[in-house]
């Protein structure tokens, strides 16, 4: 009798199987009612970072939330979502999201799938190196060097294809597994954007043990993703981030955000229409 | 609809032979370090049985992605083992046989340790009754025979390993899953081709391994 | 069958014993050290890199318990969905019918033949590109479906296996009472066998929840292990301490889970009068009926 009540719990539980699967699925999305979602990064510091109380911080996320008031959206109005590098266009596509504000580099290559706003940042390629090396000062130097980035990063490509293809890259999953190769001196400099370097430099953690290379080997010009075609949303956005440059607040953030690191940003690039 | 195939962009046959090597270097490996634990496992020593069952315990109950990142971030990144690499290509590819080879191990041990169990108790006494030690007994009568029980098991295990060398992908090995998930996002039109061309590549890797192993394990079965 | 392995150690047999237990001791220990040692001198051991997992209780609340709600769940729906779909194609591969009995006994040897992770990556783009599946359930729905598809086939096999290794007089009797095929099949043959493949099937969930986890490294998938991430952006790039803490999630509940199993089987095997035998929970045991079921 004991067997058959096994099976027989066996039974109910793929029937349970089936109703909760029936039951799952269904989302919504995009920017519905008063509300909107914005994408932005969860993972770095500086930028847009997930906090462990569940708010979020950065650079990234307060552009997004001035953006959004501009728009008419209050600060609870809005919500935030992980764009991942390799997602921003396809989150943009689906109208998941109304904008992205994720380091977004505008480029050619992108620009035929979505729209750029702004831009509202010039950053750089650069390096990352440990406060007490100085053997790297131009961008020959790296081609003996053991360097780190992101999987698919353009960072990474540009170093294989132009900069410096003799060097040593290696490519991890994330910032964080490549700071630890740094830090412990598996690798000699981490590779990626300056304002992505000087988050991580500016964290309380790390006091003293990075510094910014300053080699700027390359331009990128972060701009707010939208919805290919949107002329009206991108103006609204242009328009708020113009008003964010002259009313003082564009300074305000990159001195919370970079100050720190003694990171030398740009001044803020002109809004292209 | 395959023209991706000619345009020699993507070095198919490259990927599926580091593929093929890793299978191949893991494999040797995890049968040496799988036997050594099985030895362990049932060796006098109770120290040593001890380890040998909190190793199995604790390795086989991790995924093999954490035991794969565990070995770059600690090992090479914090450690700053390469094991003779030099570039980082190098260091990936053997880490990632070293993490597999640690994970496969112990697969390797529970299966021949289910051989052990399959050669009567009559052999091991008829080998004491000889006089021989614990290391003869093992090396010379009942290992052989559990290894000829447990072809089946092993080649399971081997088709499993064949498969798993696409998470050292996770690592940055570059290997057939590396290149899939490449081109997927580059010829998103050609999905399902370039998914057929992967499964094949897989098939043709694993499908003989099973059936040789098959055979061979009709012919090696101890006739009791 | 250790004991049978080698004589009671004599007074001259305990002292190589001790001896040996000294030096592997001592060689254990060694390596121990220098990992320690090397960790330390590396300050992977200092204190504020592992403090937040004690001290900081939304480490937990934020990024931990959410990843292995995620985790779990994809494991969940994984073996539910799997469960039955795996039961019918296994069914499927004993029918009478060979038009019925050859296409399911290819799809099944294809989906196990294929690393799960080529279809997690293959269900992924699928789902981007010919549906509208938000992007916040695609990763879960693409592991899912890999999941699903490479378990289920396995699942068949354990099916089949189980089936198989019941008593011929079993169908006889129930032909011979004059049932049909469904019916000897439903009531006669698939009760027996969800039982002697419990084990099995449990095993087979641990197997699942470690798959979960190629779903972070490569899908974007937010479960447990995809965690550390967004752990080592916040403390300071604390990845060992992080990688350590997901580990010791894992195991502990796959460990639960494979002792569940263990002790199922045990329960089962006392329990039983019939002749059939149960199906190991642990991978690679030895008799050919086990080949169904998958390690790793």
């Amino acid at each position: 009798m004991k067997l058959r009540s096994t099976s027989a719990a066996a039974a109910a539980a793929v029937v349970l199987a089936l109703t909760a699967t029936a039951c799952g699925g269904g989302s919504d999305s995009g920017s519905n009612g008063d509300k909107i979602t914005v994408g932005i990064k969860f993972d770095q510091p500086g930028l847009g970072l997930k906090t462990p109380d569940g708010t979020y911080a950065g650079f990234d996320v307060d552009v997004a939330r001035y953006v959004a008031k501009e728009l008419g959206y209050a600060e609870d109005k809005i919500n935030f979502k992980q764009a991942p590098s390799a997602e921003r266009e396809n989150l943009i596509k689906n109208g998941d999201v109304k904008f992205v504000v994720a380091s977004y580099s505008i480029n050619e290559k992108r620009k035929k799938e979505v729209d750029f706003a702004g831009p509202y940042f010039l950053a750089h390629q650069d390096l990352l190196v440990r406060a007490d090396d100085s053997s790297i000062t131009k961008v020959e130097d790296l081609n003996t060097k053991k360097l780190c980035s992101v999987t698919g990063s353009t960072s990474a490509q540009n170093v294989k294809d132009k900069l410096a293809p003799k060097a040593d890259l290696q490519q991890l999953g994330g910032y964080s597994e490549c700071l630890t190769g740094l830090e412990n001196k598996a690798v000699d400099a981490l590779t990626t954007d300056d304002s992505i370097l000087a988050g991580y430099a500016s964290q309380k953690e790390h006091a003293g043990k990075f510094k910014l290379a300053g080699l700027r080997m390359s331009d990128e010009k972060y701009g707010i993703g939208v919805k290919k075609g949107d002329d009206e949303l991108r103006g609204k956005i242009n328009k708020a981030l113009e008003k964010m440059v002259s009313d003082g607040t564009w300074e305000k953030l990159v001195k919370q955000h970079f100050g720190p690191s003694g990171y030398k940003y740009e001044a803020a690039p002109k809004v292209e229409n | 609809m395959f023209d991706f195939l000619d345009s020699g962009q993507y070095d198919l046959l490259g990927a599926f032979w580091v593929t093929a090597q890793l299978a191949l270097y893991s494999a040797i490996g995890s049968l040496i370090w799988g036997t050594a634990l099985v030895s362990m496992r049932v060796s006098p020593v109770p120290l040593m049985r001890a380890f040998g069952t909190a190793y199995v315990n604790i390795v086989r109950n991790t995924p093999l992605t954490v035991v794969l990142v565990a070995c770059l971030l600690g090992l090479n990144q914090t450690l700053l083992i390469t094991l003779g690499g030099e570039r980082s290509e190098g260091i990936g590819f053997r880490l990632a046989v070293l993490g597999l080879v640690a994970y496969t191990g112990t697969f390797v041990c529970e299966a021949l340790r289910s051989g052990i169990n399959t050669v009567p108790a009559g052999q091991a006494e008829a080998a004491r009754a000889l006089g021989l030690s614990f290391t003869q007994v093992l090396t010379l009568v009942v290992l052989p025979q559990a290894f000829r029980a447990a072809v089946t098991p092993l080649a399971n295990v081997l088709i499993a390993l064949t498969k798993n060398t696409t998470v050292a992908a996770a690592i940055g090995a570059a290997d057939a899953a590396f290149l899939m998930k490449e081109m997927i996002e580059n010829e998103a039109d050609a999905l399902f081709a370039v998914f057929a061309v992967f499964a094949f590549g897989f098939i043709v890797l694993t499908l003989p391994t099973g059936l040789i192993l098959g055979w061979a394990a009709k012919r090696l079965a101890v006739k009791r | 069958m250790s004991s049978v392995l080698y004589d009671t150690p004599g007074p001259r047999a305990k002292r190589r014993n001790v001896l040996y237990t000294i030096v592997f001791l001592a060689a254990l220990g060694l390596v121990g050290w220098w990992v320690l040692a090397a960790l330390a001198d590396k300050n992977q051991l200092a204190a504020d890199k592992w403090s937040p997992f004690v001290t900081d209780s939304e480490v937990w609340t934020t990024y931990l318990l959410p990843g292995l709600t995620e985790t779990l769940k994809a494991a969940g729906l994984s073996i539910l969905i799997a469960l039955p779909l795996g039961a019918a194609l296994g069914i499927g591969r004993l029918s009478d019918h060979r038009w019925v009995r050859v296409p399911v006994g290819a799809l099944v040897e294809f989906f196990r033949a294929i690393p799960v992770l080529l279809l997690m990556m293959f269900a992924n783009q699928a789902y981007r590109e010919f549906t509208t599946v938000s992007s916040d359930f695609r990763p879960l729905y693409a592991v899912v479906t890999g999941l699903v598809l490479y378990n289920a086939s396995v699942i068949a096999e354990v099916v089949r296996a189980g089936v198989l290794s019941l008593p011929r007089g079993q169908g006889d009797a129930a032909v011979a009472l004059g049932m049909r095929k469904g019916q000897t099949m439903l009531y006669v043959l698939l009760p027996q066998a969800v039982t002697v493949m419990l084990p099995a099937l449990v095993s087979q969930l641990v197997v699942i929840v470690k798959d979960t986890a190629l779903g972070g490294a490569l899908l974007g998938f937010a479960e447990l292990l995809s965690q550390n991430r967004q752990i080592t952006a916040n403390y300071g790039a604390n990845t060992i301490a992080t990688l350590t803490v997901i580990a010791l999630i894992y195991i502990v509940i796959n460990f639960a889970l494979t002792s569940f199993a263990g002790r199922l089987e045990q329960r089962l095997r006392q329990g039983r009068k019939s002749a059939a035998v149960t199906l190991p929970a642990q991978a690679g045991a030895p008799d050919e009926k086990s080949k169904a079921v998958s390690d790793a």
